[in-house]
C-alpha cells in the first residue's frame, strides 16, 4: 500500500504493519502450499475496518501531516489532471520570475481560465527550486499580472492555495511583502470575472489570502486554513511550537470548523489516507468542485460578480453593538 | 543555501514544514537562545514610557526628566528618538480642540472562538488603555477640514486587527465615502492580524482592502500614516494602500517580524532593517514625518485635494 506513496505517517503504521502480516501469510501460504484464504479474508478485512477507523477520526494535527506528506501532489500535478493545455506564464514585469507562484492559461473542459497557484517542489531539489514554495513579492505580483490579465480578455480565474505561510526573509521585506500582499487582496476585490478559490493543501496566512480573495471558496478536507500557522500560534501562546495541536483546536482551522463559520462554501472530499493515495481520484473530485460552483457565476454580469465578491469579504467578523 | 532551522514568534510555521523535510536523517544542530544572536533585534515591546520621573532614551541612553518629554511630544529631546504615544495622545496632537466626533465607540468584542484565556487579555487591554477596544474612529478636524480619522492604539493587545478593528476602519472608509471626505488611518500594530480571532482576523485584511477600492473609485484620498511598529497583517492590507503613506520616525515597518526572521535564515539582519528610513529608501514610504510635523504636513496633504482635479469625488 505504501510503497510507492513515500514516508508513513506514525498514526498509519497499525495498518501497514496489519498489511504487512497479511503479505507473510500470503507468502506462507503459497510457500507451504497451506490453504489460508479464510484467514487472510478475515484479516483483510480487519485491515481495511482498521484503515476506515484511523482516517475516519484524523485529529487536525493528523491532518497538518497528511497535507504536508512529500508525496502530497502539487500545483503542477492538479493542474495536469484537472486542466488541459495549460501554458504556464513567467515573470511579473518588474523584477522577475519567482518559481514559486505558478500561473498560466489552460481549458477547464471546453472554457478557457487563467489558472494561478503556489508550487512546492516534489523533491529536496525541486523544493530548493521553488523555495518550498514559498512566494516573494514577485511572485503574488505575477500572480496580480495574471489576474489582471484575465479580467482584460474576460477569463475567470482559479486559484489552488497551498503555502505555509509568507516567506520570512531579507529579500522579501525588501522586496515589499506587505505591500505586495496588500495590492493582490485590494486588487483581487476588484475583478470583474469570476474567481474561485480552492485551497489544496495548506493556507497559510497572508501567503494564502494574496491569491485567496474569490467568489467562491472551496478547501480540501484534510486542508488547512488560518491566519497564523498552528506552530507560529503555539510558540507564542504557549511559548512552544511542538504544542501546535492544542493551538489547532485553538484556533479552528481544518475545514468542516471553516465550512461552519462560512469561510468556505464546500469541502472537497479526497480519497480515504489523502490526496497523494489517489491523485486521480482527488483531482476528479476537485474538478467536479470547481465546475459545480463556476458556472453559476458564469451566469452573471462584471458587476453582479463585483457586489458578490465585496458581500462576501464584507460580512466577516463578530462583534456586539449598543 | 540558507538552511531555517527554528522559529519561535509570530508568522511563523515555515520553517516547521522545511524541518520537515529533513526528518529522514536527523542531524541535530544547536542553536543558539535567541538573545545571543549577535546583532541587535529591534524590540517591540519595551518603548513604552516607564512611570518614572526619569525616563532613559532607547537609542542615546540619555536620561530626560519626564515631563520635559511629554513638553516634547515623547521624542527624546537629545537625539529625535519618536517614544510610542497612545491613540488618545495622538488624537490630541492631530485633532483641533473640540473637533472631534467619535463613533462606533461602544462596538466590543466578542470571543469569536472561543479562544483560551482572550477575554482576559481584552480585560487587561481595556484597563490598560481605557479603551473598549483598539482603535479610535472618528470624523475629525484637522486645521478645520473634515476628515475621517482611525487611529490604532498598540497597547490594546499589540494594536492586532480583529473584528472591531477591522469593522471599524471599514466604516470609517464608508464614512469618508459618504460624507466624500479624505480618509486617515494612523497605523500601530506588532502583532497584525489578531491571532485570537483566528480567520476572522485573516478576513478583515480581506475587508479593509476591499473598501480602499470603494474609496478610491469614489475620488476620496486616503493618507496612511504608520507609527511604530506596523507589522504583519496590518502592513499587509489597509496599511500599505494609502495614496500617500508617511512614516514617522524610527518606527518598525515590515511584515515578518525581524526575530522570525532572524532565527529562520541564520543571517545576521542589516544595521537598520524594516525602520522608517529602509522603507523610504526601498520605495514603499513616501515620506518621513516628524511627530512635531505630522499635523502641519497632513494639513498641506489635505488642502492639496481641497482645490482643482477630483475634489474627494465634490
Amino acid at each position: 500500500m505504501a510503497i510507492n506513496q513515500g514516508p508513513v505517517l506514525e498514526f498509519e503504521k497499525p495498518i501497514l504493519e496489519l498489511e504487512k502480516q497479511i503479505e507473510e501469510l500470503r507468502v506462507f501460504s503459497r510457500d507451504k502450499n497451506i490453504p489460508m484464504e479464510e484467514q487472510i479474508h478475515v484479516l483483510e478485512q480487519k485491515a481495511r475496518s482498521l484503515q476506515t477507523e484511523i482516517y475516519k477520526n484524523l485529529t487536525p494535527l493528523q491532518r497538518i501531516q497528511i497535507v504536508r506528506h512529500p508525496k502530497r501532489p502539487t500545483f503542477l500535478d492538479y493542474v495536469g489532471i484537472i486542466f488541459t493545455n495549460f501554458i504556464e506564464l513567467h515573470g511579473d514585469r518588474n523584477f522577475k520570475d519567482d518559481p514559486a507562484m505558478v500561473g498560466g492559461i489552460a481549458y477547464l473542459d471546453d472554457i478557457p481560465v487563467t489558472v494561478i497557484g503556489q508550487q512546492k517542489g516534489r523533491d529536496t531539489k525541486e523544493n530548493i527550486y521553488r523555495n518550498f514554495g514559498l512566494p516573494h513579492p514577485e511572485g503574488y505580483r505575477k500572480a496580480l499580472r495574471l489576474m489582471h490579465q484575465a479580467d482584460k480578455f474576460g477569463r475567470p480565474i482559479i486559484c489552488l492555495v497551498d503555502v505555509v505561510g509568507a516567506y520570512p526573509g531579507i529579500e522579501a521585506e525588501e522586496r515589499g511583502q506587505g505591500e505586495a500582499i496588500a495590492r493582490n487582496i485590494q486588487e483581487m476585490a476588484g475583478l470583474s470575472v469570476p474567481v474561485v478559490v480552492l485551497i489544496t493543501g495548506e493556507g497559510g496566512s497572508g501567503g494564502a489570502l494574496a491569491i485567496g480573495i474569490g467568489n467562491r471558496v472551496l478547501m480540501m478536507e484534510n486542508a488547512w486554513y488560518s491566519v497564523i500557522s498552528p506552530e507560529g500560534c503555539a510558540s507564542i501562546l504557549y511559548r512552544d511550537a511542538s504544542k501546535a495541536g492544542e493551538a489547532v483546536q485553538a484556533l479552528k482551522i481544518s475545514a468542516p470548523n471553516l465550512l461552519e463559520m462560512d469561510i468556505v462554501d464546500e469541502i472537497i472530499s479526497e480519497p480515504l489516507g489523502g490526496a497523494h493515495k489517489n491523485p486521480q481520484e482527488t483531482a476528479n473530485n476537485m474538478k467536479t468542485g470547481i465546475i459545480k460552483h463556476l458556472t453559476p457565476l458564469l451566469k452573471l454580469t462584471p458587476e453582479e460578480l463585483l457586489a458578490d465578491r465585496y458581500q462576501r469579504f464584507r460580512q466577516y467578523g463578530k462583534f456586539i453593538e449598543n | 543555501m540558507i538552511i531555517p532551522l527554528l522559529i519561535r514568534d509570530f508568522e511563523a510555521g515555515v520553517g516547521m514544514a522545511i524541518k520537515d523535510l529533513f526528518k529522514t536523517k536527523p542531524k541535530y544542530i544547536t542553536v543558539k537562545p535567541s538573545g545571543e544572536f549577535p546583532g541587535k533585534i529591534p524590540s517591540i515591546e519595551k518603548k513604552e514610557i516607564p512611570d518614572g520621573l526619569w525616563v532613559k532614551c532607547d537609542r542615546c541612553s540619555q536620561i530626560t526628566y519626564h515631563k520635559d518629554l511629554e513638553k516634547n511630544l515623547k521624542v527624546c529631546p537629545k537625539c529625535s528618538f519618536h517614544f510610542r504615544i497612545n491613540a488618545k495622545e495622538r488624537l490630541e496632537l492631530l485633532v483641533d480642540n473640540g473637533g472631534f466626533q467619535e463613533t462606533d465607540a461602544n462596538m466590543r468584542t466578542v470571543n469569536i472562538l472561543g479562544f483560551p484565556d482572550y477575554e482576559n487579555k481584552l480585560k487587561k487591554s481595556q484597563k490598560n488603555t481605557e479603551l473598549i477596544e483598539g482603535v479610535i474612529t472618528g470624523r475629525a478636524l484637522i486645521n478645520e477640514i473634515p476628515t475621517s480619522l482611525a487611529i490604532i492604539d498598540f497597547g490594546f493587545i499589540g494594536g492586532s486587527m480583529g473584528s472591531v478593528v477591522g469593522e471599524k476602519l471599514t466604516r470609517a472608509a464608508e464614512l469618508a465615502i459618504k460624507e466624500k471626505i479624505p480618509l486617515i488611518i494612523i497605523s500601530g500594530g506588532g502583532g497584525g492580524a489578531r491571532m485570537h480571532e483566528g480567520i476572522f482576523s485573516l478576513m478583515q485584511m480581506a475587508k479593509t482592502s476591499q473598501v480602499l477600492n470603494k474609496l478610491s473609485d469614489a475620488g476620496c484620498l486616503y493618507i496612511s500614516v504608520l507609527t511604530d511598529p506596523t507589522m504583519g497583517g496590518v502592513l499587509a492590507s489597509f496599511a500599505s494602500l494609502g495614496d500617500v503613506i508617511i512614516a514617522e520616525p524610527d518606527a518598525l515597518i515590515g511584515f515578518t517580524g525581524p526575530r522570525v526572521i532572524q532565527q529562520t535564515i541564520r543571517q545576521i539582519l542589516p544595521a537598520g532593517f524594516q525602520t522608517s528610513q529602509f522603507q523610504l529608501e526601498h520605495g514603499f514610504v513616501d515620506l518621513i514625518v516628524q511627530r512635531k510635523d505630522l499635523k502641519a504636513t497632513l494639513t498641506q496633504l489635505l488642502k492639496f485635494h481641497l482645490k482643482g482635479g477630483k475634489v474627494n469625488g465634490n
